[in-house]
């Protein structure tokens, strides 16, 4: 069975319909987490999307010999080793960021998105399709991370990037730990609104 | 005769005369503790002491007891009205789980009087089991474990099982992780393995709970068997192993951590489950149905546990 999608439409279709974060709700702890500035949002992101290209590329390669009754651990043990690999390069590159994400970073391994991925995606379908899959995922991850972390910085720190946008703090509330859970509530309900008010303008259309 | 009896009453008084300083000694500090502030230690002393000497900052000596070269320095010394006992007072917070090791100069015949101040072993057990549970909670104050936190909330049914299931799972891999870590990780500098070996603990632990229950209690596997695949999606149930090996926890400490981990889990799905079951009736705007709303209620629920913070009952 292989998937009729291009390989275009696997990318977009991670970033916008099944964005982990804000439609498939997996992987939530570190969006609630460490999404406090844009910073952060991109190198975890990176983290996860190499390990979710490479553990979807190795479970595409070895489909065939891995028995099924084994399959959730050796997903498990395929993650934990390129999760021990991004881990041990992030704390020798840049311990700086390393420092401020954590324990997040060796807790990719237990992240739902990217077991789920190898589970119904990664374990059916050709090499190629489960890299650009894989891409999708990483990137929509990342980017859901990122308008998170750009929401939050920005009312709470006035600031983009590190640099100075507004010149004062409109909303510190954002930028506290417990926020968080408050910021991916109500930034779910907005793209939940843009949907039914797009459904409804489509069908006065139609 | 008699000279003997004499000869020994004197030396037995003698001997007391020469044990009673010694005595003395042994009774003089009657208790100590830690303060309520986190920077004090008091003292109390069986008899009234000479006030300028007990308040004279050169006259201690204080240190924790695996770094004696490191000399905390004090800020203040207050002598109660009676002058029987005396509160020290530190210019940093104590490291109150540590043995701390204090000398007292001139304040006895003997000169030097050391005695050691430290909390009990079960009340620092029962803070570590209280911390995960409440104060660090690891849902609402950590922000672990949050997929199957709001996948199996819906119902408190769901809730009840997860949480037990997830309690048992915890305790015995994280012990598994310790005795893995302590024996054969740390030993044979193997420390790059750490997220392999304790996930595929987990995996195993997981294995062998849904094989046990199987053949052993058919009926609670049907309840309790759904759950123990999604144990595995659980951040926590890393993240447990990872904090026990960064803090070199003994096994007892290992113990207390993850039950309260594990209970702590079940306490947050419970009350979750709880909102949740009567939001199902309330009338709620359709752009927050479902997992909107429920982390919304999410974060109120962790600012209301911020207000753990500080609770410390030993």
């Amino acid at each position: 069975m292989a998937t009729d999608k291009s390989n275009f439409q696997l990318v977009v279709n991670g970033i916008l319909n099944e964005n982990p974060i804000f439609r498939l709700v997996l992987s939530m702890c570190p969006a609630v987490g460490i999404s406090t500035t844009v910073m952060n949002g991109f190198l975890l992101g990176i983290a996860v999307l190499f390990v979710q290209v490479f553990s979807s590329v190795t479970i595409a390669i070895f489909k065939n010999m891995i028995h099924p009754r084994i399959r959730i651990p050796t997903y498990t043990l395929t993650i934990a080793t390129w999760v021990t690999i991004i881990d041990m390069v992030l704390a020798a590159y840049l311990p700086e960021a390393y420092a401020r994400m954590g324990i997040f970073v060796k807790l990719i391994v237990a992240f739902a998105i990217i077991t789920m991925r190898l589970e119904m995606f990664a374990c059916k379908e050709s090499v190629t399709s489960s890299f650009w899959d894989g891409v999708g995922m990483g990137l929509g991850f990342m980017a859901g991370m990122m308008a998170l972390g750009f929401v939050r910085e920005l009312l709470g720190l006035g600031t983009v990037l590190g640099y100075d946008v507004l010149g004062f703090k409109p909303l510190l509330f954002f930028v506290l730990p417990f926020a968080g859970f408050f910021c991916v509530g109500l930034m779910m309900a907005f793209f939940n609104y843009i949907e039914i008010v797009y459904k409804r303008a489509k069908a006065i259309q139609g | 005769m008699r000279t003997n009896v004499m000869i020994k009453r004197i030396l037995l008084a003698l001997l007391l005369f020469c044990s009673l300083p010694a005595l003395a000694q042994a009774e003089l500090i009657t208790g100590k503790s830690f303060g309520e502030e986190g920077n004090e230690i008091i003292v109390n002393f069986a008899k009234a002491v000479d006030r300028t000497v007990a308040s004279s900052l050169d006259n201690y000596i204080v240190y924790e007891e695996p770094d004696p070269d490191i000399r905390l320095s004090l800020h203040q010394i207050e002598i109660a009205e009676d002058g029987r006992s005396a509160v020290l007072k530190f210019t940093e917070p104590l490291n109150t789980t540590q043995t701390h090791v204090v000398s007292v100069k001139n304040i006895t015949p003997s000169i030097l009087e050391t005695f050691k101040v430290s909390k009990s072993y079960l009340g620092y057990l029962l803070s570590i089991l209280i911390g995960a549970m409440l104060i660090n909670n690891f849902v609402f104050t950590k922000y672990l474990g949050l997929c199957v936190f709001f996948g199996t909330s819906k119902r408190m049914d769901t809730a009840k099982g997860m949480g037990i299931t997830f309690t048992i799972v915890i305790v015995v891999s994280a012990i598994m992780s310790w005795f893995f870590y302590q024996f054969f990780l740390k030993p044979f500098d193997l420390n790059f393995l750490q997220i392999v070996v304790f996930i595929g603990l987990v995996s195993l632990t997981v294995q062998a709970v849904d094989t046990v229950l199987r053949k052993v209690n058919p009926i609670l596997f049907n309840a309790f068997g759904v759950y123990l695949v999604l144990v595995i999606a659980n951040c926590i149930i890393i993240a447990v192993p990872l904090i026990l090996a960064d803090n070199e926890y003994n096994f007892y400490e290992s113990f207390m951590l993850s039950f309260g981990a594990g209970t702590g889990f079940l306490l947050a799905l419970y009350l979750m489950s709880a909102v949740r079951e009567r939001m199902e009736l309330a009338n709620i705007p359709p752009t927050f149905k479902g997992i909107p709303i429920a982390f919304v209620v999410a974060g109120q629920f962790a600012l209301s546990f911020l207000g753990f913070s500080g609770l410390s009952l030993f």
